[in-house]
């Protein structure tokens, strides 16, 4: 049996382990669940040190290659065993040094950026001429400018929504229902992918393996 | 015909699963194949945009996912990849998400041996990197700087290709495949609305709506995103597009057969719940 045929085959049992869940909770599926588990812990403490600690702070760090050592990178190393000190109750306090670091960093990286893309831009493209684009493009364009503002209306809470508001608010919460299933529709498209992917695997790849691993 | 309703109303959820699963395995395995047109619309957006493109273009693609969304993710990279080397489109991968860099060399090496493209001449794959958002803000600086060599440790200098690419404004476009964070919104707000240069990309279904409002496009101007392929569904589009039906084309018999068989399920969980549910709760006081 080739590795390939291997690996193949330990993707295939492991996945009828986990789908044999769907009849019932049963020793085959914890099983696959802890080994899931375990492997994922392991293959990311290791992928973390080699491929994000090492050449991202360590290889800089002693100067690997032909580079020169940087004695400043002992800062950040320093900062992450800060970080470490969370498990230590006494010195825990520590720790938030790091945190406020990235946090900090973190917001004034994204700030401007996350409110320009998200949210100027997009304000700015429902400001749009309701005419000019034939009738295909009118009700388009009134659909969208009308959604979006009922859609506001709805979470203003200052007014009572009685009346006009009230009839705007109904509109808008009918728009957000109507986008609520538009992403349930997707979200059920991509569960189904992901199930008709696997039994691709299983229908094309394990099963014609079966034979050659029973020697028939 | 209470009791019948109720009957079907309390069906054990195995039953359910059971006619999933026959729903989808059935048209795989015969093969059931369905008419797919594709009209005007993201995909289609994407894939003029690419098509369009001169031969030797350049086209950074990030392969932002891991394996837990490959069923959606694998079959428009390999849609997209033929498109964009079946051109004579140059195409410079990378990752922000580590399993990425692997699923991408799959993909790139196997469409490069069928169509007889070269490593180094016509595509390249400079893996992993860390950092998300801020690597992406690193790559409008110096691309060099944050990936001095490739997958396979060749030095960035000593890529041919790589020879006259220095920063992310080097690039024709950027194409995203992406499964969560990083990916769409950084490769947006960097890529396209800081350095200007045009995104494109495809995404898993789950997200796609989330999309849609960078597809907007005033008159005058680029819209944040040139297309977008969403789900199972946006990577059958462009393998129909390109006509050369894969996996996913396959998939989407399947997919139209088990959502029927949802719309069934919902349809008859509503008769029940207003034949017999209902009555019940309003008579006990409301629910």
């Amino acid at each position: 049996m080739t590795t390939g045929i291997l690996g193949i085959w330990a993707g295939a049992l492991l996945t009828l382990c986990l789908y044999s869940f769907l009849y019932r909770d049963n020793p085959f599926y914890r099983f696959a669940e802890h080994l899931f588990v375990g492997m994922s812990a392991g293959y990311w403490a290791v992928y973390t040190i080699f491929y994000v600690l090492k050449p991202n702070w360590w290889d800089k760090l002693v100067g690997a290659g032909d580079a020169d050592p940087n004695m400043l990178w002992i800062i950040p190393g320093v900062l992450a065993l800060l970080m470490l000190l969370r498990v230590v109750p006494k010195l825990a306090v520590y720790s938030r040094l790091p945190l406020a670091l990235i946090v900090g960093g973190g917001a004034g990286l994204q700030l401007v950026t996350f409110f320009q893309t998200n949210g100027l831009k997009q304000v700015e493209n429902t400001i749009i001429p309701l005419t000019g684009g034939g009738t295909v493009g009118f009700v388009n364009n009134l659909i969208l400018v009308s959604g979006v503002v009922c859609g506001l209306v709805y979470f203003f809470f200052s007014k009572a929504h009685k009346g006009f508001t009230g009839g705007m608010a109904s509109t808008g919460i009918t728009i957000l229902m109507v986008a609520f299933g538009a992403s349930f529709g997707y979200t059920v498209m991509a569960r189904i992918s992901l199930l008709i992917g696997q039994t691709q695997f299983l229908l094309f790849e394990w099963l014609p393996t079966i034979p050659r691993v029973l020697g028939l | 015909m209470k009791k019948l309703l109720e009957r079907i109303g309390n069906v054990d959820r195995r039953i359910i699963f059971i006619l999933m699963a026959l729903a989808v395995i059935v048209p795989l395995a015969l093969e059931l194949t369905m008419e797919m047109p594709v009209g005007e619309g993201p995909s289609y957006d994407l894939y003029e945009y690419v098509e369009d493109l001169p031969a030797d273009s350049r086209v950074l693609m990030s392969f932002d996912y891991d394996p837990s969304t490959k069923p959606e993710l694998q079959p428009m990279a390999r849609a997209l990849v033929t498109h964009m080397m079946s051109n004579d489109v140059n195409i410079v991968a990378m990752a922000l998400w580590p399993q990425g860099a692997t699923l991408g060399q799959t993909i790139l090496s196997s469409v490069s041996d069928s169509l007889g493209t070269e490593q180094y001449q016509d595509w390249v794959n400079l893996g992993y990197k860390t950092g998300g958002q801020v690597l992406i803000v690193r790559l409008g600086s110096s691309l060099e700087a944050a990936f001095p060599t490739d997958l396979e440790e060749v030095p960035y200098g000593e890529i041919p290709m790589l020879s006259d690419i220095s920063t992310l404004r080097d690039f024709d476009l950027v194409i995203t495949l992406s499964a969560g964070d990083p990916g769409i919104p950084a490769w947006v707000m960097i890529a396209s609305d800081r350095f200007g240069v045009p995104v494109g990309g495809g995404c898993t279904a789950v997200s796609a709506p989330q999309f849609y409002p960078y597809l907007q496009e005033r008159e005058g101007e680029r819209p944040q995103m040139e297309g977008l392929l969403g789900g199972l569904r946006g990577a059958a589009d462009y393998e129909t597009l390109i006509e050369r039906p894969g996996l996913a084309a396959a998939g989407m018999s399947a997919q139209s057969i088990a959502h029927l068989v949802i719309m069934v399920f919902i349809v008859i969980g509503n008769i029940t719940f207003f034949a017999t549910g209902r009555k019940k709760r309003t008579k006990g006081g409301g629910r």
